[in-house]
């Protein structure tokens, strides 16, 4: 297939930003023996929402922490191909993972915050990178975070709480703050909304909604109308491979290939 | 002896007619159950019943009655509480052989007595315990009529040398009277155990952080078992190994810096001490460690933080309620450890912030007590109690803060998982 | 616009020094854990194992009228001095036993005094100059060298450091461990056996279990408080006996057996119990005959581990009196006896040179049974492991 090797989406989104973020050339990844993923080819758009989706053991997750190397935690892990960002083979020797990281941020299924206080949940980071010096540029910085992830107002005057004494739909979005305070270029979110309640989740894809204008945001879902609303593009992974990257409103109205169409309309998944 | 052989035949009657009743009582179920009748239970329960309706009612005289002897001094002549007992024993069978009828449920009454005996063995845990609360606090109370209690605690001079004199009834011939003020002995068992522990905690809590942490499978599987080996030497041992290796080295590097160490310094038993509670520390923090969710490293490390900074900035301030009970049953351990300190470190009562000097420790002083042909009523002998006493308070409520943080550690860990 | 990757890793190159040298500190910690190890156990080695020698001389012994009285008149007063006292001391007996001895003479190989020993092992010793010559000629000689020490293994405590041996201490050890073992055994899976098997979760119940916790980590010197106080000044059970001391370790004991008993049978499956239930078994008859012989290993395992901390334990045994000097192997429940450790504390106390031996000797004994059983332990648990 000659669009699995540009990596290119079958349609352009008109709307949407064209400047290449990541590009994937020739991806494989193999736990021990068993192959996970097989040749993946995709360009990421900068300042889009991307969404990956796709039946359960597909290889979307893993797919999504081979963009900031946190499968480089899991033994048995063999990686071939290219990720490419800023010029930079992800993968390379000489990368510094930590350094990745820092540019391509990442939310989790489940909401983890750390054991401190949710200033400190914020601050933290921040603070161990040098990006804030005095204390005020700190406070300014939590709470721009905090406003960017729609939870200032919530929790303005509990700042020094424990971060675990939050709801989950609260939890998720300090995660959020947090990962947008180290002022990534990338956000990888791996279904962050699926431990969530129906509110929490509108009100996560709001937000990734409107930090689209900032940050490069790929997210896992096995939601699909969650897909359809918030994604400019979507690619749908089957078995390890990309079958169809495709704008979202082409992919979920006339998607080009059977398999898809079949997932899209429930036959399976 | 009278008594043994009382008690022998005691047994063996009791064997005897135990015998006979399971052999009776199981020959009248068996042919019960031969004219056709249906019967509640096997002709082996049958039998066993009245077994347990022969045994267990005489063996609770006998105890009884050998009880009310030795707590009441009450005088029963031996032969006839034995005689009494096989006599019950008797009734008994016969009664459990009566039992043997087809409306009889002879397995549901096996199994309430198998219950309630469960439940007794149970018991005898809290009767320990209790035991131990009530030996030594009575013959505390005993200590502290003689000597006062605020003396014993604030008081800065241990000198129980001329209690002796005291018990035998010459207090006059005493140069000077005995003083037990137990501040000296606290301030050498604190110095021991603070010294143990600044071996312990940082080896003992690095060493988990490496084994949880860094180490390839293999090196994990490997060393935990190694370092167990450290805490199954028996004390006596490591008290050996620090009077006569570990002293002589400490005063060796003592007298290398031009200071004066005593060769039963605090610092031998301390050192050695912290080194057999390194694997209480790193086993239960390496478990602690390891419980803390892999959510929370990924978080940190997905912001772009180094291992070391996850590992010092998340994963042990996670895992710091049970760091610090791990600590503190170490620091309890330390506090009561007894042969180290009865071997390596010094039996005078100091009282001295230097570490290099002699000093004496609350076990000591309870082994000195207590060895050796003193009265039982010395108040030297006594005051062993009043320490055990204070020694008791100390660990069990060190004991229940550390369960009860280890409790809350392991709550909170299964809440967070959502 | 962020920084790009060479600004970051640029950053970074503290940090992730400082990362490293977590790792290394980390790392140092348990090697040096492992090399108090390895330090303690060469430590015991380079001074016990010389204990398994002893230097036995030759002698020829005339039994003339003078050894029945003085066993020293039997050998040339040269060597006399050389020769262990409790060998001398047997001689007169043996006269008067055997009256047709008199007038013969033989050779034997007898044991040295611990001063000889000491000076063949290049230890500090108390010969004098002219003996050490004596000692020099008889070694050039071949009448005086290093054997295997039965001694050691034959005998009980001495005053003498030649003749003093483990014997008695062992049997003793065995006598205590029988006492230990008759009453935390079954006690202690009664309770487990309760515990998981029987009992409603009730406060009762809860109380039991925080009461186990506890009791497992009190100092052991106050359960000699308890034998001091109830086992023999209340209960007159004799003190220094087996059965004392039994009693005391068995309290000791009883919650390391509970908490492993009742791990082994919560790992049992509930499926095994309610296959059991279904097929009309009572909750005894489920437990004797279903769930007791799927967690026997597991109970045994944890038994073992059990005994092997009560066989080193030694501050609540000086309290009830197991220190004592033992020089005839008895084996009685009711009689003076000492224990291994225990033995090892006397002999530490021993102002000679030779007993140091002797101690790290006994040490070398006690930490191979102890070796031992953790072994078995480790293996019956590796052979029976089962996974559900």
């Amino acid at each position: 297939m000659s669009r699995s090797q540009t990596g290119q989406p079958v349609t352009r989104n008109q709307d949407a930003n064209h400047e290449l973020s990541i590009r994937v050339r020739d991806l494989s990844l193999w736990y021990g023996e068993s192959q996970a993923l097989k040749s993946l080819n995709i360009d990421l758009y900068q300042k889009n929402v991307t969404a990956l989706i796709g039946p359960s053991g597909c290889g979307k997750s893993t797919f999504l922490r081979c963009l900031n190397r946190m499968n480089d935690l899991i033994p048995g892990v063999r990686i071939e191909g290219l990720v490419e960002m800023d010029g930079r083979d992800v993968n390379a020797r000489k990368m510094d993972e930590v350094a990745l990281r820092r540019r391509v941020g990442m939310v989790f299924q489940k909401p983890n915050p750390f054991p401190k206080s949710i200033y400190e949940n914020i601050a933290y980071a921040p603070r161990m990178h040098d990006l804030v010096g005095r204390k005020a540029e700190q406070d300014e910085l939590v709470e721009r975070a905090l406003r960017d992830a729609g939870l200032w107002e919530e929790v303005k005057d509990k700042l020094h709480q424990p971060g675990t004494s939050l709801s989950g739909g609260q939890q998720q979005r300090l995660c959020i703050a947090r990962a947008i305070a180290v002022q990534p270029d990338v956000i990888l979110m791996d279904e962050p909304t699926s431990a969530l309640d129906p509110i929490s989740t509108a009100t996560i894809e709001d937000l990734m909604d409107k930090l689209k204008k900032q940050f490069t945001i790929v997210t896992v879902t096995h939601n699909m109308q969650q897909a359809a609303r918030v994604a400019d593009y979507t690619a749908f992974f089957h078995l390890g491979e990309i079958i169809e990257y495709n704008d979202t409103k082409t992919m979920f109205s006339t998607p080009a290939t059977k398999k898809a169409e079949d997932y899209i309309t429930g036959r399976y998944g | 002896m009278q008594t043994n052989q009382h008690l022998i035949l005691f047994l063996g009657g009791l064997l005897l007619l135990g015998l006979i009743a399971f052999i009776l009582g199981r020959s009248k179920a068996a042919r019960v159950r031969a004219s056709g009748q249906a019967m509640y239970a096997q002709p082996d329960q049958y039998a066993w019943f009245t077994v347990v309706a022969t045994a267990g009612p005489a063996l609770l005289v006998g105890a009884v009655g050998a009880f009310l002897m030795l707590l009441v001094g009450a005088e029963i002549p031996t032969a006839y509480l034995l005689a009494v007992s096989l006599a019950v024993a008797a009734i008994g069978a016969a009664v459990g052989i009566r039992c043997v009828r087809p409306d009889f449920h002879a397995r549901e009454a096996i199994e309430r007595v198998i219950r309630w005996l469960l439940v007794s063995a149970a018991l005898i845990s809290i009767f320990t315990t209790f035991g131990i609360l009530f030996s030594i606090v009575f013959e505390a109370l005993r200590f502290f009529q003689m000597h006062n209690f605020w003396e014993f605690i604030t008081g800065t001079v241990w000198n129980p040398g001329a209690s002796f004199l005291a018990a035998a009834g010459r207090a006059d011939d005493a140069s000077s009277a005995a003083q037990f003020g137990s501040v000296p002995l606290f301030a050498g068992t604190f110095m021991i155990t603070a010294i143990a522990m600044l071996v312990a905690i940082p080896i003992g809590l690095l060493a988990a952080i490496y084994m949880a942490e860094f180490a390839p499978q293999r090196v994990r599987t490997l060393a935990k078992p190694t370092l167990e080996v450290l805490a199954g030497i028996p004390t006596v041992v490591y008290g050996f190994f620090a009077a006569i290796t570990v002293a002589p080295i400490i005063v060796n590097i003592a007298g290398f810096f031009g200071l004066d160490a005593s060769f039963n310094n605090a610092v031998a038993p301390g050192v050695v001490m912290g080194i057999m509670i390194i694997p209480f520390i790193s086993s239960l923090s390496d478990d602690v460690i390891n419980s803390v969710p892999d959510s929370m490293r990924q978080g940190s490390l997905a912001l772009g933080m180094t291992k070391g900074e996850t590992i010092r900035d998340v994963v042990i301030p996670a895992a710091l309620p049970g760091i610090i009970s791990a600590s503190l049953l170490a620091v309890s351990r330390a506090l009561g450890e007894t042969m180290i300190v009865v071997m390596a470190a010094g039996m005078r009562p100091n009282l001295t912030a230097n570490p290099l000097e002699d000093m004496t420790t609350v076990t000591v002083r309870i082994v000195a007590a207590l060895t050796g042909d003193l009265e039982f009523e010395s108040a030297e002998t006594l005051s062993a109690f009043a320490l055990g006493l204070v020694l008791f308070a100390v660990t069990l409520s060190l004991n229940l803060v550390s369960v009860l943080m280890i409790r809350r550690f392991r709550a909170k860990y299964r809440v967070n998982n959502l | 616009m962020s920084q790009s990757f060479d600004v970051i890793s640029s950053q970074l190159k503290k940090r992730h020094r400082k990362s490293a040298r977590l790792k290394w500190i980390s790392m140092s910690a348990l090697g040096l854990a492992g090399l108090f190890l390895v330090l303690f156990f060469a430590d015991m080695l380079s001074k016990g194992l010389p204990a398994f020698q002893q230097a036995y001389i030759q002698v020829e012994l005339e039994y003339n009228e003078d050894a029945t009285r003085m066993g020293r008149a039997a050998m040339d007063p040269e060597v006399a001095r050389l020769v262990s006292r409790t060998f001398e001391r047997l001689i007169p007996g043996q006269l008067r036993a055997n009256p047709e001895l008199l007038g013969t003479s033989e050779t034997r190989w007898v044991l040295a005094t611990s001063e000889v020993d000491q000076y063949l092992k290049g230890h500090d010793n108390k010969l004098r100059g002219n003996q050490q010559e004596v000692v020099d000629e008889l070694i050039e000689a071949g009448r005086l060298e290093l054997r295997f020490n039965t001694t050691f293994f034959t005998r009980g405590d001495s005053k003498m450091a030649e003749s003093a041996g483990i014997l008695s201490a062992a049997v003793g050890t065995v006598l205590t461990m029988l006492v230990t073992l008759a009453i935390s055994f079954p006690i202690g899976v009664m309770t487990a056996v309760y515990l998981e098997e029987f009992a409603p979760d009730n406060r009762f119940t809860q109380l039991i279990e925080i009461n186990i916790n506890n009791l497992a980590a009190i100092p052991s010197i106050l359960f000699g408080l308890l034998g001091l106080a109830i086992f023999i000044s209340f209960f007159g059970v004799p003190r220094s006996s087996p059965l004392v001391g039994g009693m005391t370790l068995a309290l000791m004991t009883l919650p390391v057996i509970i908490i492993a008993t009742r791990t082994a049978l919560r790992s049992v499956p509930d499926s095994i119990r309610h296959a059991a239930f279904g097929v009309g078994c009572s909750r005894w008859q489920v437990v004797r005959d279903h769930v007791l012989p799927l967690a026997m290993p597991g109970i045994m395992t944890g038994s073992i581990i059990g005994l092997a901390q009560a066989m080193g334990e030694t501050a609540p045994l000086i309290i009830v009196g197991m220190v004592a000097f033992i020089p005839d192997v008895s084996a009685s429940f009711t009689q003076a006896a000492t224990v291994l450790p225990a033995q090892i504390f006397t002999w530490a106390g021993e102002p000679e040179r030779a007993f140091v031996e002797k101690t790290a000797g006994g040490i070398l004994v006690l930490l191979s049974i102890l070796i031992f059983l953790n072994a078995t332990a480790v293996i019956l648990r590796k052979k029976f492991e089962r996974r559900w």
